[in-house]
């Protein structure tokens, strides 16, 4: 970029760049262009209908009344500073920051515990265990949910009543407001193998030698994993965190189906579980946009969760610069 | 840097014996230490196969029993028809199948005008193909539903199937991502077989078809697996459009099957058994295939 403007500023003209001021291409240029656009046409199409049209769209309904059987009515910010005044917005805020604060470091960091037992040198089965430790992704979200809703059931769920039997009273779950987010949390480690995949790779990618060289210069095993291991996989912490916790924003289904499997009024109702416990952001953007079918107010939301995820993205990543290690870089 | 300049140095051989030594306690200690999370992570499969084979009283007996008795199997077959299995198949079916082939062509074509077509600016273009990876599928839901239904196409699975057609994917997954993840793939495809075809006064569309297309069957079998699996498992996007009943996927006849029998929880675990039961068949016979999917997502970062 800087080669170029400073070449158009340049009084001589490098010889090579002499056909560059106005674009004269040649005629298998002009060809390959157009055959380029061609192939990629389907993507251009589905660009600007499926993506860049309705996001201006979107942002133009966030400022309107719209209830989708009248025109969007403008109506300004007021959209966005309702969703201050908005309580449900908060505790839908609040909810998705417990599971993204708490859920998120917790299911990366079992996954990471896992996948290290998984590379442990001479470890025989290792396409078990990790057929094992993976169904759990393939498994169908609301199957999951409901055999959890099952699990967790107060009083006849295996995990209370195990703990029953050493004596413990298990928590009510998804029927306490305090215990419903933990249910949604196990649900979530649970269903994490697709991490221990991705760090099972990154561990299989650290070199030998970097073991060896730390052996002989006296560290032991804590340091190792410290010094090497960390340093060497700290790109796929840093995917992992940020997938997982732009996941943990978007979650949708396993809520949905909990707070739908536990009420006791019918399907018509708003969901979000005990004393909307399980209100998490999309679940609200949900209800706004297709049970009370406040569009303008939705895409509103909808906006917000999109800088949010853009800032906590970025945000992962002003903080992980120096710490996480490229190879290959300089 | 350092990292390069250690590994190109070879080890003294005698260290290199003593540290390749496998360590009998830590090869222990790991072994069990999988068994024990094994066991716990089968826990859900195993007891909800459990209580899918018991009467409704039996599955909320206390002390909790493992094995089912009697044996009731007459729970699939009634689920099966309370659900209308057959019916929520054929939907789900209705929706995956056009999904995939919709992804698999338009990503093909897109992938091969990044990677084997050399036009000016396609790597700028490229960028803004993995820049839409950051925008929520939220921020596109309104208003494209506003448009579909304005088209009278809900209750139907246009709206979900059509964005497949031009790598506009909805849900887990992005079309930017499996264009990435073909474009990575045709990139190592040998140009000489490219130019030469060329030469042979082929076509582009003909070496896609008949070249590219055969040399990359791995990564299309991925692509193939991951759209397949997804729609098979998705929840929001029908339960958005679809408001008929007959039309429900499997996902969603479970889940209304399970809202409406609160109490029967054998059934409800029979009817979490029956719509996952294909997709943990296929998964048997294509894991590995999968799993290589899935390492790759991890690269891109």
């Amino acid at each position: 970029m800087t080669l170029a403007s400073s070449a158009d500023d340049a009084p001589i003209k490098p010889p090579s760049t002499g056909k560059r001021r106005r674009p004269r291409w040649s005629r298998s240029e002009r060809r390959n262009l157009l055959l380029g656009l061609a192939f990629i046409s389907p993507w251009l199409i589905g660009f600007l209908g499926f993506k860049f049209y309705p996001m201006l769209a979107s942002l133009y309904y966030s400022l309107t009344d719209f209830k989708i059987l009248d025109a969007p009515r403008w109506v300004g910010l007021d959209n966005y500073t309702q969703m201050f005044r908005d309580p449900l917005f908060w505790k839908s805020l609040t909810n998705t920051l417990y599971i993204t604060l708490f859920g998120v470091p917790l299911s990366v960091i079992v996954a990471l515990g896992i996948a290290l037992l998984l590379n442990t040198k001479g470890l025989r089965g290792i396409g078990i265990f990790r057929t094992i430790f993976f169904l759990p992704v393939i498994f169908p979200v609301v199957a999951a949910a409901i055999v959890w809703l099952w699990l967790l059931n107060p009083p006849y769920g295996l995990l209370n009543q195990l703990l029953g039997l050493v004596g413990v009273r298990g928590p009510g779950w998804f029927y306490d407001a305090n215990w419903a987010k933990n249910g949604i949390i196990l649900m979530t480690i649970w269903g994490a193998g697709d991490v221990v995949i991705i760090y099972l790779g990154a561990l299989q990618g650290v070199s030998r030698s970097l073991y060896e060289a730390a052996e002989l210069d006296g560290a032991g095993r804590l340091r190792q994993f410290w010094h090497v291991t960390v340093p060497m996989i700290s790109p796929a912490i840093l995917f992992n965190l940020i997938t997982q916790g732009i996941g943990a924003f978007q979650s949708f289904t396993q809520a949905y189906v909990v707070s739908a499997g536990i009420s006791n009024s019918g399907s018509a109702a708003a969901i979000g579980g005990t004393q909307n416990s399980l209100l998490f952001y999309g679940l609200n953007l949900y209800n706004n946009a297709f049970r009370y079918f406040h569009m303008g107010y939705a895409s509103a939301l909808a906006w917000v969760l999109f800088l949010i995820t853009l800032a906590a993205t970025f945000g992962l990543f002003r903080l992980s610069r120096g710490r996480v290690y490229y190879e290959g870089e300089e | 840097m350092t990292a390069t300049s250690i590994q190109s140095q070879p080890a003294a051989p005698g260290a290199l014996a003593t540290v390749q030594r496998a360590r009998p306690l830590a090869l222990t200690l790991s072994t069990v230490g999988l068994i024990v999370l094994s066991v716990v992570y089968l826990t859900p499969f195993v007891w909800m196969i459990s209580t899918s084979l018991k009467t409704a009283v039996q599955a909320i007996s206390a002390p909790p029993t493992l094995v089912p008795s009697p044996w009731v199997w007459a729970n699939y077959p009634d689920a099966f028809v309370r659900m209308n299995y057959p019916r929520a198949l054929f939907n789900t079916m209705m929706y995956a199948v056009p999904s995939v082939i919709g992804t698999l062509l338009s990503c093909s074509l897109v992938a091969y005008g990044f990677a084997i077509i050399k036009w000016p600016g396609r790597n700028i273009v490229f960028v803004l193909v993995l820049a839409t990876m950051m925008l929520p599928d939220q921020v596109t839901l309104i208003p494209l539903y506003v448009i579909f239904a304005k088209l009278g196409w809900t209750n139907s699975y246009l709206p979900l199937i059509l964005p497949c057609f031009f790598s506009s994917y909805v849900g887990s997954w992005s079309g930017a991502f499996f264009i990435f993840l073909l474009r990575q793939f045709y990139l190592g495809i040998p140009k000489d077989l490219i130019d030469a075809a060329r030469m042979d006064g082929s076509s582009e569309l003909r070496i896609l078809f008949q070249i590219v297309m055969p040399l990359s069957m791995p990564a299309l079998i991925t692509v193939c697996l991951l759209t397949f699996i997804d729609k098979w498992n998705d929840f929001s996007n029908p339960l958005i459009y679809i408001q008929d009943q007959t039309l429900f996927p499997l996902a969603r006849a479970a889940q209304v099957f399970q809202a409406s029998h609160k109490l029967d929880w054998a059934q409800s675990m029979s009817a979490a058994v029956l719509i996952s039961l294909p997709l943990v068949i296929l998964f048997f016979f294509a894991q590995r295939k999968f799993i290589e999917g899935i390492t790759l997502t991890g690269q891109k970062g």
